[in-house]
């Protein structure tokens, strides 16, 4: 119970990027962050030391965050080596301070890759998942004319594990994670996803292609089967959605 | 002016039918010659964006996000209604419509509402169409669950990411728009003034958030969907980039401002935990249908939830309401966590918190059936508290969570400014006083998808609409008053962070413009508001980053906005002196406690009207019409 724990607040040191735009050079900056509770989230900690920040006129630490619960997608960044930080199935904005001890030295850093140039700070530029998506993560119908939605049953079955691939937040820690900073799993998480479900047939062999295709384009890496990518998922996307992708795009250019 | 609904003069079941006939009609080949400026890539903007450019309209979108994908509506958790009767459990098209009426204390137009019952099955259609995964039973087809207190089970849901199925399915939509070439997407941009030409809307004034650079947008209509304004109250489940600023700046330049004070407190949050609390997470409604809701009878009981024997609880909302139980609306699950807390019963740490208790449930069904049903919820609550849901009750307390009040529209979702539609949250259109759970999906989704395709057209069809261009002064001065406003907000160059006085105006909120609401404390409001204000435009310090991306000058700006609204909303909350729906005004209740409205004297939709810096807001009244349902005092016993 919450009244019973002891109200702890720690001491830590924090070693974060600094760029102050995109043509700029970063560095890593020392911040201390003092008498941080452990109820609080990694951002509400990052909220902290801004404040202060703030307060004696130098400039604030900048990141992207915005629904703070886990689903937009919108946080990410690289805590010790590892995107999202230490905790499991966690996205950063859930992520709480009592996964740290007193006297910790964090490394704070952009999810990186030559796909998502930085933007300032911790704040990157992940417009290249959107293009993805454009080249092909749809199912072409337009607005009324459609069927009735019971009018097609889909076996649960699949329509479970549509839904596993579409819980993908499109959060970049996939990329991050990867030695080879591959958007394999995010781009086949959306193919998995479309490919499961009987509206998704029509176009099937065609998305698979136009996505991989533009993938590629954005140079992004190959995927080795490392497996770094399922680890750091916060949604805990299969890496077998990769292995799909990759029979996807052989029947489609095959045929 | 003279507000009209420009409801059609038909008789309700048959109304949109017909308006959809009557309207006129834009020429195929002449659609792509409008430019279209959707605000917003939530469900309303990006359903709205996705069909007017699948229409041939030529569209121009934009959101605040680095990607449409991330709008708030991607957090909604529970679910989204249709009158589909797949359960065949006695629903239609008019109880849905009913439901709805009455939950929101019958302070809503008839014929909005019927209308957006009607569309709901449509929605449901296209987003089977689209590839969203709703949950199935097995036989593969659509399951549904009842839902915030319907006595039918019409929601559809998604596992607990319903908003995030949908808004990727409209998303998805809108991508292939912009692989069309007929959308193009602006993300990272913020607007921040409407621009009018010959008193229509014109063109929008942004500030593209990575280079600071202010950027002119003309068009032949601007299509606003940019949510609610939750946040005025600092803390609140709302996305932290959710705000009023759009919303403002167009009531500002004429658009009237209606029902501010109706803010729904939603009963399931994790309570706060301390002042670095930076946001609310909402605990999906649906866990009351197997949670039960209790506080000890004692005051000051601070034993462990399962020391506390049956017979020293008090299962409040079971005894005071039999027949809907845990499941009563929103409103009325809050206002009574409220007042359990405020005679000093409440738990945890601070007090403001009650239980929400599944050991019975767990003894009934097995843990696995409830971990099926909530695991990702009993999951996210065990990450922020650190406690097992599974072994010990959960602890909640209300948070804002939804604003039904939002820019006035007409019928064809026009507000007072031509041109001007407002879609989704930003307006206030089906929710009255109340908002029923899994009804903002539904209406964002019918105003974008079915709704604004057919009377934009209306609009379009009939103005004259000569050419206009970002060169022409009227975008020129837009833009010189936003630089000006920014290099004021940087020169400041005081004490206190955008989040301080964000935080100060929330408190202010909270007290005296929250859950309950008396003379004295709005009085008192509307004293402490305008003196915060004061202090913001004197003592502001911010970051005087200009050239690239500053999120606190972006912050500070619209926590100058939420401190003109918030005044606003405590006038609203002052005039409105009867009790409806989520406004609770302690002056005006039954015998028995609860809400008291006054048909006689409040029967009508407040729309506020922007006189000028100097002068106080204008209010006028449009009175609502209940030809087709029987006003009744709300009774959920
Ligand atoms: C935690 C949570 C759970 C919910 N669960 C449910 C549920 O289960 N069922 C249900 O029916 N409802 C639910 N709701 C309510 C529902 O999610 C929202 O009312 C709805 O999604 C609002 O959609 P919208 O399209 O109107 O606006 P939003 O989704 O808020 O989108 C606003 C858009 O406008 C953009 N924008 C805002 N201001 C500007 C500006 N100045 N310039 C440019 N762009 C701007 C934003 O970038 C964004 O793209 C929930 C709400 C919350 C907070
Ligand atoms: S801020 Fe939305 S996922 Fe973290």
């Amino acid at each position: 119970m919450s009244e019973e724990k002891t109200e702890k607040n720690i001491n830590l040191t924090l070693l974060v990027w600094r760029q102050p735009n995109a043509e700029a050079k970063g560095t890593m900056q020392t911040y201390a962050a003092e008498n941080i509770s452990t109820d609080m989230s990694f951002l509400e900690m990052l909220d902290v030391v801004n404040e202060g920040l703030i307060k004696s006129s130098a400039d604030p630490i900048e990141f992207d965050s915005d629904c703070r619960e886990g689903i937009c997608g919108t946080c990410g960044v690289v805590i010790n080596g590892q995107a999202h930080g230490p905790q499991r199935a966690t996205t950063v904005c859930q992520l709480h301070m009592r996964n740290f001890k007193n006297g910790d030295k964090i490394y704070i850093e952009p999810l990186r890759s030559k796909a998502f140039p930085v933007v300032k700070d911790l704040v990157i530029d992940r417009s290249a998942f959107d293009r993805i998506i454009t080249a092909g993560g749809f199912i072409s119908v337009n607005t009324g004319g459609t069927p009735d939605a019971n009018s097609i049953p889909i076996p649960k079955a699949n329509s479970d594990m549509a839904m596993d691939a579409a819980a993908c937040i499109g959060c970049g820690a996939c990329v991050a994670a990867c030695p080879n900073a591959s958007a394999s799993l995010f781009t086949s998480a959306k193919i998995s996803h479309l490919a499961l479900l009987p509206q998704g047939q029509v176009e099937r062999k065609q998305r698979a292609q136009s996505m991989v295709d533009q993938m590629d384009k954005e140079g992004f890496g190959d995927c080795s089967n490392v497996g770094e990518c399922e680890a750091a998922c916060p949604k805990e996307i299969s890496i077998s959605n990769i292995a799909r992708m990759k029979r996807e795009y052989i029947k489609a250019v095959l045929s | 002016m003279k507000l009209d609904s420009r409801e059609p003069n038909y008789p309700l079941s048959e109304m949109w039918d017909k308006h959809r006939f009557d309207v006129k009609l834009v020429n195929p080949a002449n659609k792509r010659k409008y430019t279209i400026l959707v605000v917003g890539t939530g469900l309303a903007g990006a359903s709205a964006g996705a069909s007017l450019a699948a229409l041939g309209y030529n569209v121009k979108s934009f959101c605040i996000q680095d990607s449409a994908r991330r709008a708030h509506s991607i957090a909604a958790q529970g679910g989204i209604n249709a009158a589909k009767n797949y359960p065949n459990d006695g629903d239609n098209v008019w109880r849905l419509f009913y439901d709805t009426i009455k939950g929101g204390d019958f302070r809503s137009r008839e014929s909005n509402v019927y209308r957006l019952a009607q569309i709901s099955t449509s929605i449901i259609d296209q987003c089977v169409a689209q590839g969203v995964p709703f949950a199935r039973d097995y036989g593969g087809l659509l399951d549904n669950r009842s839902f915030g207190g319907a006595q039918v089970s019409r929601t559809f849901y998604a596992r607990g990411q319903t908003g995030q199925q949908l808004l990727l399915g409209a998303y998805s939509a809108l991508m292939r728009q912009v692989n069309k070439g007929n959308v193009d997407l602006l993300t990272r941009r913020e607007m921040l003034d409407l621009v009018l030409i010959d008193g229509k809307a014109r063109g929008i004034t942004v500030r593209n958030l990575v280079s600071g650079e202010i950027e002119s947008h003309a068009g032949d209509a601007v299509v606003l969907a940019t949510g609610g304004y939750g946040n005025v109250f600092f803390l609140s489940t709302n996305a932290v980039n959710s705000n009023a600023t759009a919303a403002w700046r167009c009531y500002k330049k004429g658009a009237y401002f209606a029902n501010p004070c109706y803010t729904q407190i939603h009963p399931t949050c994790i309570p706060v935990s301390g002042d670095h609390q930076s946001k609310l997470t909402l605990m999906s409604e649906s866990l009351r249908n197997d949670g039960r809701v209790w506080v000890p009878k004692k005051k000051g009981d601070n034993r462990k939830p399962n020391q506390i024997p049956e017979d020293e609880r008090s299962y409040y909302l079971e005894e005071k309401y039999p027949s809907f139980g845990n499941l009563v609306p929103r409103d009325i699950a809050s206002r009574n966590a409220k007042e359990v807390c405020d005679e000093g019963r409440g738990v945890g740490a601070s007090g403001l918190a009650v239980y929400l208790d599944f050991a019975d449930a767990i003894k009934r069904l097995g843990e696995t059936t409830i971990k099926e049903k909530y695991g990702n919820l009993f999951d996210m609550y065990e990450r922020i508290k650190d406690e097992n849901p599974y072994k010990s009750a959960m602890t909640i307390y209300p948070a804002v969570h939804y604003t039904m009040g939002g820019l006035w529209v007409d019928y064809n979702l026009m507000s007072t400014i031509p041109g001007l539609h407002v879609l989704g949250e930003a307006n206030f259109s089906d929710h009255g006083a109340n908002r029923l759970g899994a009804s903002a999906l539904m209406q964002g989704l019918a105003d974008g998808y079915f709704v604004i395709p057919y009377t934009l057209g209306h609009y379009l069809a009939q103005t004259d609409l000569p050419p206009v261009d970002i060169n022409q002064s009227e975008f020129k001065e837009s833009e010189d008053a936003v630089n000006k406003r920014i290099t004021k907000l940087l020169s400041i160059n005081g004490n206190k962070t955008p989040r301080e006085i964000h935080r100060e105006l929330g408190k202010i909120m909270w007290d005296y413009v929250g859950m309950a609401r008396n003379e004295e404390g709005l009085k008192k409001a509307l004293e402490e508001i305008p003196k915060l204000r004061e202090e913001f435009w004197n003592n502001l310090n911010i970051p005087t980053t200009v050239g690239d991306l500053n999120k606190n000058l972006e912050f500070a700006g619209r926590v100058a906005d939420f401190l003109e609204l918030g005044e606003l909303m405590a006038r609203d909350s002052l005039e409105r002196s009867e009790s409806c729906g989520g406004h609770f005004r302690e002056e005006s209740r039954t015998d028995e406690g609860e809400a008291k409205r006054n048909d006689d004297e409040f029967s009508y939709v407040s729309a506020w009207e922007y006189t000028g810096e100097e002068s106080a807001a204008k209010l006028n009244k449009e009175e609502l019409v209940f030809n087709n349902v029987k006003l009744s005092q709300r009774s959920y016993k």
